[in-house]
């Protein structure tokens, strides 16, 4: 299985391929990806350094080119394909059918990864892709059962990449607009969720408030701790009640089931978080490198070392870890 | 150019009600003014108060009542039962077919189909792209606003056709999680159908009781209604074919009159507009259509003219 970790600037592209990464992801530094945050992502400069860092070690190097374009937009996603297969990248994550079409037709040779936003959860989907723009491999999103994985890979024409660790989007990649409808600003359409230019703090008297233009997405006490309002962490009034009615702050951990991924025939490994520091990287991809190489010694006597499992929670989004939607026996 | 009068579509009904339910209302739209019909289920699988004859038996009593009858399919598939009942519907040579996902259209190769608001389409090279592979009305992604929509309607392919949501809630996003059960405090896998008892879906409001959301078993959607009725004249000049009506427990046939009065220009924009609002349950929004967040709302002057 290969180890793919993100890449969301120079130090954590290093700390990733120093790490024993097998692939970094990047994105350029504009809404052609879908981590286009403030300070981000890697101009043509930068990018040429990390690429030849990561192939002077042995590393593979993919750009995300996984955002949806509009009319207005088209040139900067067109120039986008351009540069990356001018910088000589292994492989571009794409999502947008008219962008794939593109890329095939002006760059045959260059391999395509059919991004986690191209919302692909059948074989059939899948062959779609593969069938129209030839692409390699496909990410798929976080809402399948290991079942539904399992069955997935079986019919695939390609090879499977799943989310390994990181925070957890509850709702299929590339199909939600929560974040649009609240600011205007969606995965899609801007590479952002729940963008920061948005997002507004308040103290009253007796709590903290997040909101989210203007939208209250938690209020919390003053003993309790503050998360960032991605809107769908939120706690909301349902039937008279109030919780996490969408989902609750938690993290994706599949080290416990790296073996059933493995003798799944999942092909790669994938770690999410091109938002988060250089240490947030080195420390994850340092733990995955050492658990995937652990498995692939002995996958029956595999059971993850408590060491990794606690230097993983110190990074973990929320308090707790969880399989996700992998862990769920019925469909 | 004469302006071409739009037709009107009634939507896959997003909501769970009971076979009682669903023929009622479908008999009631045979008689309603609206073109196209979209029949089946859109959201989850296990709302099976029709089964896949008794959806057919209803498009061929629509077809006759002179409508055009567009099958629906699934969303999100994950289960391999699903994957299979896809495969059924798309075999099926007897209606059109509405592709709301990928999988659909790979299944549809060769034949005409739909492309429903979750396929993506939001540029001219996928709209291109999917016109080649058969599509010949594509129902743009809810996002997409008034100004890529002049570009796309400019280059737009030959042969097909534009098709706009301008009355309903909002598709947001799907999930593996039902959140319905998980209002209930119940497991997906023993939801008790819990969704029948919410025919317009349950209400999810932010911690200061603003209406927010709302929750549609593994469906969100917006709470307020889009409505884009005081567009209608710049949606006909910009060639939009078809007006998408999205059902809802009540209303809708009223809905649907307003809609054709004002195509057969019976009434004035305004006058419609403002009684159009008055049937969205927690009111309306059109923020999408100016470029903005969804929610936004432009039309509270026109709503407000004739109140």
């Amino acid at each position: 299985m290969e180890l793919v970790c993100p890449a969301g600037n120079l130090p954590a592209l290093k700390a990733a391929v120093d790490n024993g990464a097998d692939a970094v992801y990047m994105g350029f530094r504009d809404d052609t990806n879908a981590r286009h945050f403030a300070g981000l992502n890697f101009n043509h400069n930068k990018a040429e350094l990390g690429i030849d860092y990561a192939h002077d070690r042995g590393a593979r190097v993919f750009v995300a080119i996984n955002t949806f374009p509009q009319p207005s937009g088209w040139k900067r996603w067109q120039a986008a394909v351009d540069s990356a297969a001018d910088l000589g990248v292994d492989v571009l994550i794409v999502a947008d059918i008219g962008v794939m079409d593109y890329a095939r037709e002006r760059w045959p040779d260059l391999t395509l990864h059919l991004s986690v936003q191209g919302s692909a959860t059948t074989h059939e989907a899948i062959r779609f892709y593969s069938e129209a723009f030839g692409i390699r491999r496909a990410v798929l999103p976080r809402v399948l059962s290991m079942k539904q994985v399992e069955q997935v890979i079986n019919e695939s024409p390609v090879e499977i990449e799943v989310f390994g660790f990181g925070s957890l989007c509850v709702m299929v990649e590339g199909r939600c607009l929560l974040s649009s409808y609240v600011t205007g600003r969606s995965p899609n359409t801007f590479g952002a969720c729940s963008p920061g230019s948005h997002v507004r703090w308040e103290e009253t008297p007796t709590a903290l408030e997040s909101r989210l233009n203007g939208v209250l997405i938690d209020r919390y006490e003053r003993d309790e701790p503050a998360g960032y309002p991605t809107l769908c962490k939120g706690r909301f009034q349902v039937g008279g009640h109030t919780f996490y009615a969408l989902e609750e702050p938690t993290s994706l951990n599949t080290l416990p089931i790296l073996p059933e991924l493995k003798r799944m025939g999942v092909a790669a490994i994938k770690v999410e978080g091109r938002q988060r520091s250089p240490a947030y990287v080195a420390k994850v991809t340092r733990v995955l490198r050492a658990a995937i190489d652990a498995c692939n010694l002995d996958p029956d006597g595999f059971t993850p070392d408590a060491a990794w499992l606690k230097e993983l929670e110190t990074v973990s989004e929320g308090v707790q870890t969880t399989l996700g939607a992998l862990h769920r026996p019925w469909q | 150019m004469p302006i071409k009068r739009p037709r009107l579509a009634l939507g896959p009904l997003s909501y769970f009600w009971t076979e009682e339910q669903l023929l009622e209302f479908y008999q009631q739209i045979a008689d309603s003014p609206v073109d196209i019909v979209y029949l089946g289920e859109t959201i989850c699988s296990k709302r099976r108060s029709l089964d896949s004859d008794q959806w057919l038996t209803l498009g061929r009593t629509l077809q006759e009542a002179g409508k055009e009858v567009v099958l629906s399919t699934l969303t999100l598939i994950e289960a391999g039962s699903e994957l299979g009942a896809l495969h059924r519907l798309c075999q099926s040579d007897e209606f059109l077919i509405e592709a709301n996902d990928l999988a659909a259209v790979q299944l549809l190769k060769g034949k005409s189909f739909v492309a429903g608001p979750a396929t993506n389409i939001y540029n001219q090279r996928t709209l291109s792209f999917l016109t080649k592979m058969g599509m010949r009305r594509w129902v743009p992604s809810v996002e997409l606003g008034h100004e890529p929509l002049v570009d796309l309607q400019e280059n737009r392919p030959e042969g097909v056709e534009t098709e706009l949501l301008v009355w309903g809630r909002l598709p947001l996003a799907y999930s593996a999680r039902c959140y319905t059960a998980r209002a209930h405090n119940l497991p997906k896998d023993d939801c008790q159908l819990r969704c029948l008892d919410y025919p317009d879906g349950m209400l999810l409001s932010t911690r200061e009781e603003k209406p927010f959301l709302t929750i549609n078993g593994i469906q969100t959607q917006s709470a307020l209604t889009q409505n884009l009725s005081h567009q209608f004249d710049n949606l006909c000049q910009l060639g939009v074919d078809v007006l998408r009506i999205s059902p809802q427990s009540r209303g809708t046939l009223k809905v649907i009159d307003l809609f054709d009065d004002l195509r057969n220009q019976r009434t004035t924009v305004e006058e419609v507009a403002a009684w159009v609002a008055k049937l969205a349950p927690l009111g309306s929004c059109d923020g999408y259509w100016h470029g903005e967040a969804g929610m936004e709302k432009h039309l509270e002057q026109i709503e407000g003219a004739s109140s």
